[in-house]
C-alpha cells in the first residue's frame, strides 16, 4: 500500500453552513486501489466532505488535488469529468425512468438522439464484468433497494469513474445484500478503483477497508491502517470517550395483552396491498421488535396501529377495546403513543416553536386551554419542564424545532409522547441517524417504559438494536410476517434470510 | 340530406382544428415547462401579450410572419419574469403565474387601445397541393392556414425531442428529480429557464394565432380563457404532445360545436352551449386535483417545487 500513489488528496477543507462548521480543515488522502473508510457519528461531517469532493458543495477553504493535479470543482460535472462518482445515501435516481435512461442521463446534451439499445448493451456488459446484476430495461420504481443501489454503482462505472464514493451503502441493505455489495467492492478494488466507504458500523468497517479515517465534529481525528486497529480503538476515536453499548437485562415481566392485531390487511398509498393478513399481540411490559428492509410494510404497520390508516380487513384491539374505524384521536384516547420515523414531516411542525410542538398531542386537555383558547402560560411551563427533564439542548422553548439537531428533535418527540398516560408505544426508526449519546438515551427511555409496564412496538432497520431491546422479533417481508422469534435465541443470519423473504421454518432449517 | 350532414360534420371538424390550434401551441409550450418542473399558470396573460404584440407588428410592418416572430419574442421575454421569480428567487409558481396573467391582461389592454377597430394582415387559407385532395382528411386538415401546418410540425418534433434526445431526457429528469439531474452535471437552472422561456414563446404564438389567423384584429381579452383551458389540457394529455394534439381538437371541437349549434338553433339556451369548453376544463381540473390521480396520469414528480442545491 505504501508505494501507491494518491488518487485524491484533500487539504484543509472547510465547509460552513449557517450556524455550524460541517468540515473544519479536514485532510484526507485516498490511494489508488484502496478501500478507505470514512468513519464517524452522524453529523461528524462525512457526507459534507464527500459532497465537497463531488462538487455538490463548494468548499469555503482548502484545496483538492486529483492524481497529483490541483483541481477546483464548480459543479458535479467537473468531478465526473475527473472520474469521481458518488452513490448517495438517498439514491439519486429518476423513479419513472428505466435503468439505462438513468445511466445515460447527462452524458450528452442538446438534440443528440439517445441510443438506448446500444447503451443497454454496454450496461449489460458492465454488470457482467463487475458482477452487478440488474435488468437494464427495468423501470427504477420496479427495483428493490439493493438493485437500485446497483444502478447507482453502474451509473458511475459507465462514466469510467476510477474513484467511487459510497455514502452509508449498507444502511438500506439486508445482511445478504451487504455481503454481495462487498464482493462487488473487492472486485472493483482489484480492477484498480479507489473507493471511499462511509459508515458508522464498526464490524463492516473492519471487514472491508484497507485504511480508516475517523471524523469527529467536522475534524479529522486520525487515519489508521485497518490491520493496526480495533473496533474499540475506533469507537473511542469516533466519540472521543469510551462508550459501551449496554445490553439490557430483560427480566420476564410480560403482563396482560394490550395490543391485539388479527388478520389485518391494508393498502399502501399507491393503492397496492401493503399489509397482508398480519396477526400479532403485544403484552404489557413487552417490546415486540419489527425487522425488515425498508418499504416492506413497516410504515403502514405503524399507521394502522395508531389509527392513521384504515384497514381493509381484520381487527385491532387496544386493551380489549375494538378499534375498527377508530380515528387517530380515538387511538390517542386509548393510550397509544406514536414516535414516527419521519421526525420532520410527520412528528413535528418544523416552523412551530418547541412549546407548540410539545402540546400538539394534548392541546385539547383542559390544562392547556379552555374552549378555543390555548393556555400559553401552561404550555410554556410544560415545555420548560420537558426541556429540563429530557435534557433537550435548545436556545429556548420558542425556537422553531426545525433548527434542532436530530437527537434533540427526537427528544422533543419522545418527551411529548411519553409524558402522557400510555398503554402502547409505537416507535419507528427511533435512533436512525442519531449519535451514540442520543441513541443510548432513546434506548434507555424505551427500556424504562417497558419496565413501567407499557407495551412497545419497535420498528427498526437496525438489527442490533432490535436484538438488544426486544423480547420478541417479528420480520416483515412484502407486507407479511415471515415469523416471530424470541430475541434471546435469534440469530442475525436467520433474521437476514427472513428479511429476504424466507419463512421462519425455512430459514431455520 | 345525407350529403348535407357530412358537409356539416366536415365543416365542424375543420373549425375544430382552427379553434384547437391556438390551444395546441400554448399546450406544447406548457408541456416543456411542466416537464421541467415549472408550472406556469400565466398562460392567459402570455397569450394576450402575444396577440397584441403580434397584431401590432404585423399591422405596422404589413407582415404576418413578422408578427408571429414578435409574439414569440414578447411571450418569451414575459415568461423570463416567471423564470426569474420561480427558478432564481424560488418564489411560489402559482403566485408568480397569476401575476403574469394580471400583468398580461393590463399591458395588452393598455397598448391595445390604439388597435381597437383596426383590421390587419393575417394568414390566409393555404391549400396544400396533393394533401388537400385527400377525401375528408384533406378537407379537415390541409385546407388551413400556414400556422396550422406549423403546429402540425411542432407535435412530432416535440415528441422526438422529449422522448428521443438527450435534451428531452434532461428535461424530464429535471422535472422528476432535479437533485438527480444536478448530480449528473445537468444544469437544473438552465434547463428550467430554457423550457419556461420556450413555453412563453409558444404561448405568445398561440395568442398571435387569435389575432392573425383566427381573426385579423385585436379585441381586448380575446384569449377568452384559453390559457386556463390549456392548463387542463396539459393534464388531460398526460404531458404528452401526441395526446395534446388530439386533446386540443377536442376542446376546439367543443367550441366549434357550440357555435354551430347556436346557428342551427336547438332549443338549448346559448349560454349552456358556450359553457361547454369551460365545463370540460373544470371537470378535468377537479379530477386531476387528486394527488394520487396526478401521479397515475404521469405528472412530473417535482412539478411546482423550486430546487435549491445546498439546502440541508
Amino acid at each position: 500500500m505504501s508505494d501507491s500513489r494518491a488518487a485524491v488528496s484533500m487539504r484543509g477543507v472547510t465547509k460552513r453552513f449557517p450556524g455550524v462548521i460541517a468540515n473544519d480543515r479536514v485532510d484526507l488522502e485516498l490511494l489508488e486501489g484502496e478501500i478507505h473508510t470514512l468513519l464517524g457519528e452522524n453529523g461528524a461531517g462525512k457526507s459534507t466532505l464527500m459532497n465537497v469532493l463531488t462538487g455538490i458543495y463548494l468548499p469555503d477553504e482548502g484545496s483538492i488535488s486529483v492524481a497529483g493535479k490541483p483541481v477546483r470543482f464548480n459543479s458535479p460535472k467537473d468531478a465526473i469529468a475527473l472520474g469521481i462518482g458518488m452513490v448517495h445515501q438517498h439514491f439519486k435516481l429518476v423513479q419513472s425512468h428505466t435503468v439505462t435512461e438513468n445511466i445515460v442521463l447527462g452524458l450528452a446534451g442538446g438534440f443528440q438522439p439517445v441510443r438506448l439499445s446500444e447503451a443497454e448493451g454496454r450496461v449489460a456488459e458492465l454488470s457482467e464484468r463487475y458482477g452487478v446484476k440488474v435488468d437494464p430495461g427495468a423501470h427504477v420504481w420496479e427495483l428493490s433497494i439493493g438493485e437500485q443501489q446497483r444502478v447507482e454503482i453502474l451509473k458511475i462505472l459507465f462514466r469510467g469513474a476510477k474513484i467511487l464514493l459510497l455514502d452509508e451503502p449498507t444502511a438500506v441493505l439486508t445482511p445478504q445484500e451487504a455481503d454481495e455489495l462487498f464482493v462487488t467492492l473487492r472486485s472493483m478494488r482489484e480492477k484498480g478503483h479507489s473507493i471511499v466507504f462511509i459508515s458508522h458500523k464498526l464490524d463492516e468497517v473492519m471487514a472491508i477497508s484497507d485504511r480508516i479515517t475517523v471524523l469527529r465534529g467536522g475534524k479529522n481525528v486520525g487515519t489508521v491502517q485497518t490491520s493496526a486497529t480495533s473496533p474499540r480503538a475506533l469507537s473511542n476515536l469516533m466519540v472521543g470517550r469510551e462508550i459501551q453499548f449496554q445490553t439490557y437485562p430483560r427480566p420476564e415481566m410480560k403482563g396482560e395483552s394490550i395490543l391485539e392485531v388479527k388478520g389485518v390487511s391494508a393498502e399502501g398509498d399507491r393503492g397496492l396491498p401493503a399489509l397482508k393478513d398480519v396477526s400479532f399481540e403485544v403484552a404489557s411490559g413487552e417490546i415486540l421488535g419489527f425487522a425488515g428492509v425498508a418499504g416492506n410494510g413497516q410504515e403502514e404497520l405503524a399507521q394502522v396501529v395508531t389509527g392513521l390508516k384504515a384497514i381493509s380487513s381484520g381487527s385491532i384491539t387496544v386493551d380489549g377495546r375494538p378499534m375498527a374505524g377508530a380515528s387517530a384521536k380515538d387511538f390517542i384516547d386509548a393510550g397509544v403513543s406514536y414516535v414516527p420515523a419521519d421526525r420532520h414531516g410527520v412528528a413535528t411542525v418544523g416552523d412551530m416553536s418547541l412549546t407548540h410542538n410539545s402540546v400538539l398531542r394534548r392541546y385539547r386537555e383542559e390544562k392547556f386551554g379552555q374552549g378555543p383558547l390555548l393556555n400559553l402560560v401552561a404550555a410554556s411551563k410544560y415545555a420548560d419542564r420537558l426541556i429540563e427533564e429530557f435534557d433537550i439542548k435548545t436556545p429556548g422553548r420558542e425556537t422553531a424545532v426545525r433548527t434542532l439537531s436530530g437527537g434533540n428533535l427526537q427528544k422533543v418527540i419522545l418527551a411529548r409522547e411519553m409524558t402522557t398516560r400510555h398503554r402502547l408505544l409505537v416507535v419507528m426508526s427511533a435512533t436512525h441517524g442519531l449519535d451514540v449519546g442520543a441513541t443510548e438515551f432513546v434506548r434507555e427511555t424505551l427500556n424504562h417504559h417497558r419496565e413501567e409496564g407499557a407495551a412497545i412496538v419497535l420498528i427498526s432497520e437496525d438489527l442490533e438494536e432490535l436484538l438488544s431491546l426486544s423480547d420478541r422479533i417479528a420480520v416483515l417481508f412484502h407486507g407479511e410476517i415471515m415469523g416471530i422469534v424470541d430475541a434471546a435465541q435469534a440469530e442475525i443470519e436467520t433474521l437476514g434470510l427472513m428479511m429476504a423473504g424466507e419463512r421462519q421454518s425455512e430459514a431455520v432449517a | 340530406m345525407e350529403a348535407d350532414l357530412s358537409v356539416l360534420i366536415i365543416a365542424i371538424l375543420q373549425a375544430a382544428v382552427r379553434s384547437g390550434t391556438p390551444i395546441l401551441f400554448v399546450c406544447i409550450g406548457e408541456i416543456y415547462a411542466e416537464r421541467a418542473g415549472v408550472l406556469n399558470v400565466g398562460l392567459e396573460g402570455l397569450m394576450l401579450i402575444g396577440a397584441i404584440s403580434g397584431f401590432t407588428v404585423s399591422f405596422t410592418t404589413g407582415s404576418a410572419p413578422l408578427g408571429v416572430a414578435a409574439a414569440a419574442i414578447a411571450g418569451g421575454l414575459f415568461a423570463l419574469i416567471h423564470a426569474f421569480t420561480t427558478i432564481t428567487l424560488r418564489a411560489d409558481q402559482i403566485v408568480s403565474g397569476l401575476t403574469l396573467t394580471i400583468l398580461g391582461t393590463g399591458i395588452s389592454g393598455f397598448f391595445g387601445k390604439a388597435m381597437i377597430g383596426q383590421v390587419g394582415p393575417g394568414f390566409d387559407r393555404l391549400e396544400l397541393p396533393v394533401l388537400a385532395q385527400i377525401p375528408v382528411l384533406g378537407e379537415i386538415f390541409f385546407r388551413q392556414d400556414a400556422m396550422v401546418y406549423l403546429s402540425f410540425l411542432l407535435v412530432p418534433l416535440t415528441w422526438w425531442v422529449m422522448f428521443r434526445t438527450h435534451l428531452g431526457l434532461a428535461i424530464r429528469s429535471v422535472g422528476e428529480s432535479p437533485a438527480t439531474a444536478d448530480s449528473l452535471g445537468v444544469s437544473v437552472t438552465r434547463v428550467r429557464y430554457g423550457c419556461v422561456v420556450f413555453g412563453g414563446a409558444m404561448a405568445g404564438v398561440g395568442g398571435a394565432y387569435l389575432s392573425l389567423a383566427y381573426t385579423t384584429m385585436w379585441v381586448e381579452q380575446m384569449s377568452g380563457g384559453r390559457g386556463w383551458i390549456t392548463l387542463a389540457l396539459v393534464i388531460f394529455a398526460g404531458w404528452n404532445p401526441a395526446k395534446a394534439f388530439l386533446g386540443a381538437y377536442l376542446f376546439g371541437g367543443a367550441e366549434a360545436l357550440q357555435l354551430r349549434l347556436q346557428a342551427v338553433g336547438l332549443g338549448i339556451p346559448t349560454y349552456f352551449l358556450m359553457m361547454l369548453p369551460y365545463v370540460l376544463t373544470i371537470a378535468i381540473l377537479v379530477m386531476a386535483s387528486r394527488a394520487s390521480l396526478r401521479r397515475r396520469l404521469g405528472a412530473p414528480a417535482a412539478l411546482g417545487v423550486p430546487y435549491a442545491r445546498e439546502e440541508r
